[in-house]
């Protein structure tokens, strides 16, 4: 201890605490104020550029998930209107044919009157026709036959004959 | 390039060191028949030890037999009714007496005594000088070294800080080395000790305190034989200036803590027997803690000093082909240590004061601060 006391120099003890407190003066103010401002503005940058990167990949989300939202959007529509379009066509075509089978039905009805009338037209000609031919053979058979006495007699006697018979 | 540039530098360093050494030691057996080689080489490395008022690298006794020193001499300034300024060459390393404006002053032991005209040194029966001492403000060689440290960090420091400016934030050379340390010391010792809120102020010092024992310490291990941090003085105002700010920065908690110290856990006239005690050691730590800090650098950076010396004495204790490379050995594996230990001083050092320091600052809101640790980490 007493070697201690006996190394201890007040000089240098002024000296140093002197020397110290003018060093820490002046680093305070030229080196360690502008050193840790600095890194505090450096350090703050970079948690603020993250900030802003996280915010940036939320609002890249949320576009994305907009975007999602307007293509199923987009989507749903399209299938609504090919639904729409489907149906329309279906019964475009379902009316179309209904139209054409009353029509044709109509149509046919109306061959099928036209044939009958024709037919009936026909019948009655051919009717008609046939009592003018069967007039003529018949007035030819008959003026055939009545054509010499002898044969006018018979038939007056077989006509006779069958009126008795009745 | 650089790295077999270094190599370079430090072998020199080491060879330059054992080379002062022997120079020293050697040839002092020669001048001083009457003194064995232990006892030369013990009073060299107590010598080195202390401060010293010129700046000698290194000295030899040449043909005629004469002590030469290489170095220059530094200023004396004495305060002994009146300033008196004069160059330590008039000691001529203590063998002549000074004589200013009618005075005599005689370089003893590496310390001022006025004297009489014959130099005439009086003794007690311890063999203690009893002369007057004048009052010293000398600047010495440690005085030296402490302005070169100031004046290498402020180039340092300031030019980090240029960089900063000029670089966008980014530091270039070497303060590429620095940066890192800088931050180590904010984010690994003034944070998590002082507190998120507080510790800014104290930074400036913590960072000063760390680089200057650091840097000094290093200094230390250079062959130019300088023990600065190992000096009572200068971690005596070290650990001064860490008492000041610990106690003058004090917070209401703090204080209230070093004189009621169990709170209102118990009633006062419970209090009142334990306080008898408590309070005196409570009292007592304040100063402890200091003191410990400044034993501690001082004596681990003059034990280090006194090791490597020892061991590169034994050398030419030794003088044979197994001990000499042997101690040499040692030496070179203790320097390596030592630059450890140079580092591990200045942490241990620059950790206390931030310990101390925020016992200092210490605010009773412990969950405020856990949530800014939390929010931190």
């Amino acid at each position: 201890m007493e070697k201690l006391l006996n190394e201890f120099s007040i000089g240098l003890f002024f000296w140093q605490t002197l020397l110290f407190a003018l060093l820490l003066l002046l680093l305070w103010k030229f080196a360690w104020k502008p050193i840790l401002n600095a890194v505090n503005d450096r350090e703050d940058g970079i948690k603020d550029a993250l900030a802003a990167a996280e915010n940036a990949k939320k609002e890249m989300q949320n576009v994305t998930a907009d975007s999602e939202k307007l293509l199923k959007e987009a989507r749903a529509e399209r299938e609504a209107m090919l639904k729409e379009a489907r149906e329309i066509k279906d019964k475009m075509i379902a009316e179309s044919k209904n139209q054409a089978k009353v029509e044709g039905d109509k149509m046919i009805r109306q061959a099928q009157a036209t044939i009958e009338s024709e037919k009936k037209a026909a019948v009655a000609d051919i009717k008609n026709q046939v009592a003018e031919l069967s007039v003529d053979i018949a007035e030819k058979v008959i003026k055939e036959q009545l054509s010499n006495k002898d044969k006018q007699l018979k038939l007056v006697d077989d006509m006779l004959g069958d009126i008795k018979l009745n | 390039m650089r790295k077999p540039f270094l190599l370079k530098v430090l072998l020199a360093a080491v060879l330059l060191l054992s080379n002062s050494a022997f120079a020293n030691v050697k040839e002092d057996t020669s001048d001083g028949p009457k003194k064995d080689l232990k006892t030369e080489i013990k009073e060299y490395i107590s010598h080195h030890l202390q401060d010293s008022h010129d700046f000698s690298l290194f000295s030899y006794t040449n043909d005629a037999g004469e002590h030469v020193y290489v170095g220059s001499p530094l200023p004396v300034i004495l305060w002994d009714n009146g300033l008196k300024v004069f160059s330590s060459s008039k000691f001529h390393h203590g063998e002549t007496l000074a004589e200013v404006d009618g005075n005599y002053y005689k370089l003893y032991h590496s310390k001022i005594y006025k004297t009489d005209a014959e130099g005439t040194i009086n003794y007690d029966e311890d063999h203690h000088a009893t002369n007057v001492k004048p009052l010293d403000f000398s600047i010495t060689k440690n005085v030296v070294m402490i302005i070169v440290t100031g004046l290498l960090m402020l180039w340092l420091f300031t030019s980090l800080a240029k960089s900063y400016a000029k670089n966008n934030g980014v530091p270039t050379g070497m303060g590429r080395f620095f940066e890192p340390i800088v931050l180590y010391i904010r984010d690994d010792i003034a944070r998590p000790n002082i507190g998120e809120k507080r510790y800014r102020k104290y930074m400036p010092f913590l960072l000063t305190i760390f680089f200057f024992i650091w840097f000094l310490n290093m200094f230390g291990l250079t062959p130019l034989g300088i023990n600065v941090t190992g000096n009572i003085a200068i971690t005596f105002s070290l650990a001064i200036m860490t008492f000041f700010i610990t106690n003058l920065t004090g917070t209401k908690d703090y204080w209230m803590h070093q004189f009621n110290p169990l709170g209102d856990s118990m009633p006062w006239y419970a209090k009142i027997p334990l306080y008898i005690i408590l309070i005196p050691i409570e009292i007592l730590g304040l100063f402890i803690k200091p003191f410990s800090l400044l034993i501690r650098l001082y004596a681990n950076m003059q034990a280090g000093h006194i090791v490597l010396m020892s061991l590169i004495g034994l050398m030419f204790i030794f003088k044979s082909w197994l001990g000499s490379p042997l101690s040499f050995a040692l030496a070179f594996a203790i320097s390596l240590i030592e630059i450890l230990v140079a580092l591990l001083q200045a942490y241990i050092f620059t950790m206390l004061s931030a310990l101390y320091f925020g016992f200092a600052s210490e605010e009773h809101d412990h969950e405020h601060e856990e949530d800014a640790e939390l929010a931190h980490s």
